[in-house]
């Protein structure tokens, strides 16, 4: 499998990168761990004229936590999501989630601002991200803007990314909360079946805040404010999670394919809500 | 659309070629360079016969491009041991029967010598978890894993003898 013939850019800074990106529109793409993009260019699914690598924009490869808030370069991989031992303390959701992602090679090369920006929405990032409540930096001709994760999916592969734009880097708040992510797949390196993102916040016996998010259930990943409200003043007992999954599920527009029929995703989903639900109280 | 002058530092030899964006490492490689150590196997990212490493990561090569290769360190299972010779996870796979017909053993062993590279002294989950990007469809696993595991202590053993 060989794809079409593309130009090759390989811009040293995030300004030469927007200019190329003004110069070509839509016919350039940006290239980062390249896990998503190659194998749509091989299967000709994805028609580049410009291939825009960032690998040599050192800047995209820098995360740090600065008080409470987690900053992540996009070109950091999942692989240093792993292995960073303060991003692994002050987001611990993210080295869950990130240790199911693929297979190990993939995860040495698969950046999260890629995960993010590529729109599919069957990758982890997004829905984590909207469960994180994180803010994406987008760069562009006009300079910088941000993006909360919860608005920046418009459909499959439809972002609120410009042609123009890259996304430079993501930020959001670190945190002590219960955490989980469960993930059902069919096997290793495929995409979920259905996957869930959860956080939870206990005072005494009673739940103060959740947030729970859902992968690959919809054609963007899907928030549901009304999962995590459902939790929100209860002990979380046994009929409160029920009707978290309930809400949860109500969100989501499953579509038949390969992975299964409507119905079973369905099923799958309310079992690994209810999962992430229940593991993140242990955690809370 | 015009060929690239890339330079690639593979098994310790600089490489000098002329290619097209588009050209696949996997290809350029067996094609141009005459190393045909790595495998096409599924060549959709799945089945890790084509893994080697590049700038100490273990990549399936299948899915880079020669064009983002262009100045990397790259090794592949012919840089592991002198020609002729055989390596301590080589020798681990021949005496555990680590491998059957052997489709898959050049990958496996590239991404094996990168995983003790950074777990030294792994268990055997985190072999089954490390390894989970290559696929056999002979062994069943069992022999890999132990063979795998037994090339581990060896180097271990070998570490602790010379301290």
């Amino acid at each position: 499998m060989i794809p079409a013939m593309f130009e090759y850019h390989r811009p040293a800074d995030v300004k030469s990168a927007v200019s190329l990106l003004q110069e070509h529109g839509d016919e350039a793409r940006v290239l980062a761990g390249g896990h998503s993009l190659i194998p749509m260019m091989k299967l000709r699914m994805a028609a580049v004229e410009h291939l825009v690598d960032i690998q040599d924009i050192e800047e995209l490869r820098e995360s740090k936590v600065s008080g409470d808030t987690v900053h992540i370069g996009a070109m950091v991989t999942q692989h240093e999501l792993i292995n960073n031992a303060s991003l692994a303390k002050a987001a611990p959701l993210i080295r869950e989630a990130s240790l199911q992602i693929a297979d190990p090679q993939v995860r040495y090369v698969g950046t999260i601002g890629g995960n993010v920006a590529n729109g599919d929405p069957a990758n982890d990032m997004p829905g984590l991200m909207q469960c994180l409540d994180a803010t994406y930096a987008l760069s562009g001709p006009s300079g910088e803007r941000t993006v909360k994760a919860r608005e920046f999916y418009e459909s499959a592969f439809m972002t609120a990314c410009e042609d123009d734009e890259i996304l430079t880097s993501i930020a959001f708040p670190a945190t002590t909360a219960g955490f989980a992510y469960e993930k059902q797949k069919r096997k290793i390196g495929d995409y979920a079946t259905a996957a869930a993102a959860v956080l939870i916040t206990m005072g005494g016996k009673t739940c103060t805040a959740a947030s729970i998010a859902m992968t690959n259930l919809s054609d963007t990943p899907v928030w549901s404010e009304a999962a995590g409200a459902a939790l929100v003043g209860t002990n979380c007992g046994d009929a409160d999670i029920a009707a978290a999954v309930a809400a949860a599920l109500n969100d989501t527009d499953p579509t038949e394919d390969s992975r299964g029929p409507v119905e079973f995703k369905r099923h799958v989903a309310g079992v690994i809500v209810r999962r992430a639900i229940e593991r993140a109280l242990s955690r809370a | 659309m015009s060929k690239m002058h890339l330079k690639l530092k593979v098994n310790g030899e600089e490489k000098e070629l002329l290619a097209e964006p588009r050209e696949l490492l996997i290809h350029v490689l067996r094609e141009r360079l005459d190393i045909t150590g790595p495998h096409i196997g599924c060549e959709t990212s799945h089945c890790g016969a084509c893994t080697l490493e590049m700038n100490g990561k273990s990549v399936k090569s299948c899915t880079v491009f020669a064009a983002q290769a262009n100045g990397a360190e790259i090794t592949t299972i012919e840089g592991l041991a002198e020609p002729g010779t055989m390596n301590v996870l080589q020798n681990a796979f021949r005496e555990h029967h680590g491998l059957q017909c052997g489709f898959c053993t050049p990958g496996m062993i590239t991404r094996a010598h990168r995983l003790l590279q950074e777990i030294p002294n792994p268990t055997e989950e985190e072999v089954r978890h490390g390894m989970a990007g290559n696929l056999c469809r002979c062994t069943g696993y069992q022999n890999i894993v132990k063979s795998i595991l037994a090339a581990a202590s060896e180097m271990n053993a070998a570490k602790e003898a010379a301290e």
